[in-house]
Formats: structure tokens, C-alpha cells, sequence
């Protein structure tokens, strides 16, 4: 239980670095973000091997953002658990920052995969488990893709071959947050029976309130005992969530709050109780 | 430093490519081979045979083939993908550019069926415009072997350097003009003939036309100079810079398309650093088509004969 109170502060954290962060650079996507603080605060707090004094420590597990224009979450894991100053937050898609619109692996402590197009990160994910077998190093992979993104049909070609070499030591997980830039993605083009898709392409299937981080460990605990197949955590999310005002709104995929929105957002979070100031 | 004319032997370059990986089987453990289930027609099968835990067969999917390969590199592996270069250039180039390029990922690309000489398959298996859409990426090397001595040389050369590395050749087989001892550094080009009157830049099976031309021009009084420039990106401008000195004009000859491929790199410089009169020979702006190698080459002006004609008109203006 302690545990997963140390987990909800930091994804109050998370939160709050996300509209911040947003908020200073003007720009980028918070909305999709937001829907997957849970599921990234659980993988580098509890649930991964990595160590932040060594990011290339050759034994860690990898986690490749293929949504990548989901990074401010991540750079806000990885500023939080220690591969960067909290600081360098505030300069999100400022020239000259490390921390790129969109993520680069050669830029930022941390991040594994540059990614920002989309639909390649799972195949990416399954070459760094294909290797790992091949040289019998015992590391998990962790693979987050958006809903929207998952139209892509390289993800499918990944898809078939994960299954087809039986990568039990690869998970996947989808930010299932029902949003993408155009609308509901049911609307713009469906994706249901999801569940199915997957099983149909040999693959264990855990679906999840991807908020919830009972359920959330407890799936990434179901994958690792999982052998002879790959899992893919169908995490049923909110875009946007923790900011009323953000939820459930595909305009929120790509935009930045505005100083009025920002406050909101703070205190709507628990921060500025106190009158203090965001300046 | 190369073989006499007589000398020549013919061999397909994809040959040379299936025997530098068998090579590289025994002196490289962290070498793996992926195919996208062309490996007959690529002679990955040859490595496939003799270490298959090291060959992976990725079915017909070209973009998760590359990015896959990327994944594998992030391991430390070496990852050879191979493929025709028309599939793996154009479906696979967002992978190529963001994921490998970008992430500057250690990753060999072999593209086969290069150039027109592809022949029956046509158009849509002939890579005309690979060279240009490689070039393009920053990170890339691009590599085009004269002939399979060279393709086996570059297919090894290529694991000894780290990053993205693109690398193309034919189907049928061209004359093998040089021989084991022939020098071969990636980023150098080698002049396989010197002359005063006119340069020919060549790569892939036109430096054996190229060649062709200057022996038979040489008693006519017209005189050659024939640069191998096999590293297409980075070129090597020394070689540029002393032909647009020391020859009257430079003419540049590839089995792909005059917009971007090797003539372009070779104009880009030229054109900004030694203004010298220059002529790009190539598949004009145009698909290729059905038919034997022999007449698409000749139908497509990819000839000695062709070349003669260029040079002769070059010299008169």
C-alpha cells in the first residue's frame, strides 16, 4: 500500500511537470501524456531494472516510446527518477534543449528509441528482444503505443512477428485513451474487437484500467510469468486525465494550456494552495 | 591495380554480396543476416545455410524488417537486411530515416536488383532512384561496388565501420575488373585509369563501360581518366577537385537515374567549388522497363558505345 502511495505522488509530479512543461514550451501534447503517467510512473519506479547514474548499463530493460510525441511524459520520468536535473524540464522544444519535440536517443540520458513517426517502435522493441535471446541476456522490453497509433499497419507487421518468435520477453502496452487527432478513433477508423486483433496474432492479451495501479503492477506481474508468447496490456485510459478540463478532448492531443489554463490545471492538481505564484 | 581487359571474368555482384557474409560468419559473432524472403534471389541463403541461429527470415515486410534490425543493433549485433533495393529505399524509408538515421543506428542495408539490368522483371523491381533517396539522409553512407570482388570487399568493409550504411548491386553478372589485391576504402575513390583529356566518374558495372571507352578512345588520341568512385556519399572531392583541374570536363555515369544519384552528388560539388563542364549519364527521368539486360543497357544509353559518343561531343563544345 506504501508503495502505491509513492507511486501516486510521483504521478502527481508527473502531472504536474506535463502542463508545465507544455505550458513553457508553447507547444506539444499533453493530452496523451496525461493518459499514460500511470503505466510510466509503474515501469521506472517499480517495475524495470534501470539505473539513472548508468544509462547504458548493459543488463537494463529497455523501453522504447513509440507514441513519441507522448515524451513529456517520459522526460518527466526520467527527470524525476534521476537520468536528468528537473530543471532542464522547463526547456522542452527550446533550441538548444536535449529535450527534442519528439524523442531523441541521442540527445536525452535515458531514451532509448527516436521515435515520432509512427508505427515502429514495437518492431524496434522486438529486434532488442530478438537480440537479447540471441545473446541469452534475461532483460524485459516495454513497448508503449497510442490506440490511434495502432492503424499503422507496420504495427501489425511487429505484431506477427513477435508472435510468430514467441518474445515472452516483450511487453506491449496500448494507451487505450480512445482519442486521436481527428476524433474518437472509433469514428475515424475503429479498432474493435481489439482484443481479438491481438490474440488472433498469437499474442497474450490483459486488459486494464490504465490508471489503476493495483491493476497496472499486477498486469506487468501476468506478463512476466506469461512464457512462450509476447503480452500486450490493453490499458483502458483517459486522454488528458487529472485536468478536467483536458479530458476526453482530441483538441487537447496537441496544444498547449495558456497561462489561465495552466493555473487552472495547478490548482485543479493541489498545487498553489497556498497563493503562491507560478512566475 | 586492376585486372587487364583480358583478364575479365563475369560475375553478378549479388555473388560478391553472399560471399562477404559468409566471411563475415566466421570472423564477426556479432553479424546477423535478415532477409524479407528474397534470400535466394540475395544469396543470404548462402549464410543462412551455414549459420542459421545468425539468419532471420522476416517474411514480406520490409518496414518491420528495418526497424527490427534496428532494435538489434541497440544490442550491440550488427544486422545486415537485405532485400531489393526498390523495396527496401522506398517502403522502408521512413524507418530508415527516423528510426536507423536519426538514432544513427549501426544497421547495413543491401539493396539487390540495382539498376536497369534487372531486365524482365521491369520497372517495378529495377532501382533507379535508390541511390538519390540514401543520399538523401544525413548519417548515410552509400556505397555502389564496381563489380563482385568489390561488393564482397564493401560487404565486409561495412562492419568494420559503425553507422548506417547503404549499399547496392546487380543481378547479372558484369565483368569483375579488379582483383583481391585492388585497394578498397570506403570514402575513397580509386582512378582505375589516368588521362588528361576528360574524366569519367563512374560507379557500379559503368566503371567496366567507363573502362571500355578509354582503351578504345586511347588510340584514337582522345585520352580518359577513369575515377571508381564507389562511395557515393561521402564523395571524395580530392578526386573531383584535381579532375576539374587537370580535364577539360568531368562526365558521370551510373545504372540509375540522373536526378540525385551519383552524377547529382558530383554536380552539387562541382558546381559550387571547381565550375568545370560536366554531363550526368543515367536512366533519364523515366521508369525502366521489360526486357534483356543486354538491350535495356543499350536502350537506356548505359553503354561504352553511348559513352564514346558523350565524351566526343563533350570535347567538340
Amino acid at each position: 500500500m506504501n508503495d502505491i502511495n509513492f507511486l501516486k505522488k510521483i504521478a502527481l509530479q508527473v502531472r504536474k511537470d506535463i502542463v508545465e512543461m507544455t505550458y513553457h514550451a508553447g507547444s506539444g501534447h499533453p493530452g496523451g501524456s496525461l493518459s499514460a503517467v500511470e503505466i510510466m510512473v509503474s515501469l521506472y519506479f517499480s517495475v524495470m531494472k534501470v539505473d539513472p547514474k548508468n544509462p547504458d548499463w548493459e543488463d537494463r530493460d529497455r523501453f522504447v516510446l513509440s507514441k513519441g510525441h507522448a515524451c513529456p511524459v517520459l522526460y518527466s520520468v526520467l527527470a524525476r527518477k534521476g537520468f536528468f536535473s528537473p530543471e532542464d524540464l522547463k526547456t522542452l522544444r527550446k533550441f538548444g534543449s536535449h529535450l527534442q519535440g519528439h524523442p531523441s536517443r541521442l540527445k536525452t540520458p535515458g531514451v532509448e528509441v527516436s521515435a515520432g513517426s509512427l508505427g515502429q517502435g514495437l518492431s524496434v522493441a522486438n529486434g532488442i528482444a530478438i537480440g537479447a535471446k540471441m545473446l541469452n541476456k534475461d532483460i524485459r522490453v516495454y513497448c508503449l503505443m497510442g490506440d490511434g497509433e495502432i492503424q499503422e499497419g507496420s504495427v501489425w507487421e511487429a505484431a506477427m512477428t513477435a508472435g510468430h518468435r514467441k518474445l515472452d520477453n516483450l511487453v506491449a502496452i496500448v494507451d487505450y485513451n480512445n482519442l486521436q487527432i481527428d476524433g474518437w478513433v472509433e469514428d475515424v477508423k475503429g479498432l474493435a474487437p481489439l482484443a481479438d486483433k491481438w490474440r488472433s496474432f498469437r499474442w497474450h492479451v490483459i486488459g486494464i484500467d490504465g490508471h489503476d495501479f493495483d491493476q497496472i503492477l499486477s498486469a506487468f506481474n501476468e506478463a512476466e510469468q506469461t512464457k512462450g508468447c509476447p503480452t500486450v496490456i490493453l490499458a483502458e485510459t483517459v486522454k488528458g486525465k487529472g485536468i478536467s478540463f483536458m479530458e476526453n478532448k482530441a483538441e487537447w492531443h496537441g496544444k498547449a494550456p495558456n497561462r489561465q489554463e495552466y493555473i487552472e490545471a495547478l490548482e485543479e492538481l493541489g498545487f498553489l494552495k497556498g497563493g503562491e505564484s507560478i512566475d | 591495380m586492376i585486372k587487364e581487359i583480358s583478364e575479365w571474368s563475369m560475375k553478378p555482384g549479388r555473388d560478391g554480396f553472399g560471399e562477404g557474409l559468409l566471411e563475415l560468419g566466421e570472423v564477426q559473432p556479432k553479424v546477423v543476416v535478415m532477409d524479407a524472403d528474397l534470400s535466394k534471389s540475395t544469396r543470404t541463403n548462402w549464410f543462412a545455410a551455414k549459420y542459421p541461429e545468425r539468419f532471420i527470415d522476416m517474411g514480406i515486410a520490409e518496414q518491420d524488417m528495418l526497424a527490427t534490425a534496428g532494435g538489434l543493433s541497440m544490442m550491440g549485433l550488427i544486422p545486415y537486411t537485405a532485400t531489393y533495393g526498390t523495396f527496401v529505399t522506398g517502403r522502408a524509408w521512413d524507418q530508415i530515416r527516423t528510426t536507423i538515421c536519426y538514432g544513427e543506428l549501426n544497421v547495413k542495408i543491401a539493396g539487390a536488383h540495382g539498376g536497369i539490368s534487372v531486365g524482365a522483371d521491369g520497372a517495378t523491381h529495377q532501382a533507379l532512384e535508390d541511390v538519390a533517396l540514401m543520399r538523401a539522409i544525413p548519417n548515410m553512407t552509400v556505397v555502389v561496388p564496381c563489380d563482385a570482388e568489390e561488393c564482397k570487399k564493401a560487404t565486409i568493409a561495412a562492419s568494420e565501420m559503425y553507422g548506417p550504411f547503404y549499399f547496392r548491386f546487380g543481378r547479372e553478372a558484369t565483368p569483375v575488373i579488379t582483383h583481391e589485391n585492388t585497394p578498397f576504402k570506403i570514402g575513397r575513390a580509386e582512378t582505375f585509369h589516368d588521362g588528361e583529356d576528360i574524366t569519367v566518374i563512374a560507379n557500379g558495372p559503368m566503371v567496366a563501360e567507363a573502362l571500355k571507352a578509354a582503351y578504345i578512345l586511347e588510340p584514337q588520341g582522345i585520352s580518359v581518366r577513369v575515377v571508381n568512385m564507389h562511395t557515393v556519399k561521402p564523395l571524395d572531392i580530392s578526386v573531383i577537385i584535381k579532375a576539374a583541374r587537370e580535364t577539360k570536363a568531368i562526365i558521370t555515369m551510373e545504372e540509375h537515374s540522373i536526378i540525385g544519384g551519383l552524377g547529382g552528388a558530383v554536380a552539387e560539388f562541382v558546381s559550387q567549388n571547381c565550375p568545370v563542364k560536366m554531363k550526368i549519364i543515367g536512366t533519364k527521368d523515366t521508369f525502366g522497363e521489360s526486357g534483356q539486360p543486354d538491350e535495356l543497357l543499350e536502350a537506356f544509353g548505359l553503354t561504352s558505345e553511348h559513352l564514346i559518343e558523350e565524351i566526343k561531343n563533350i570535347l567538340k563544345k
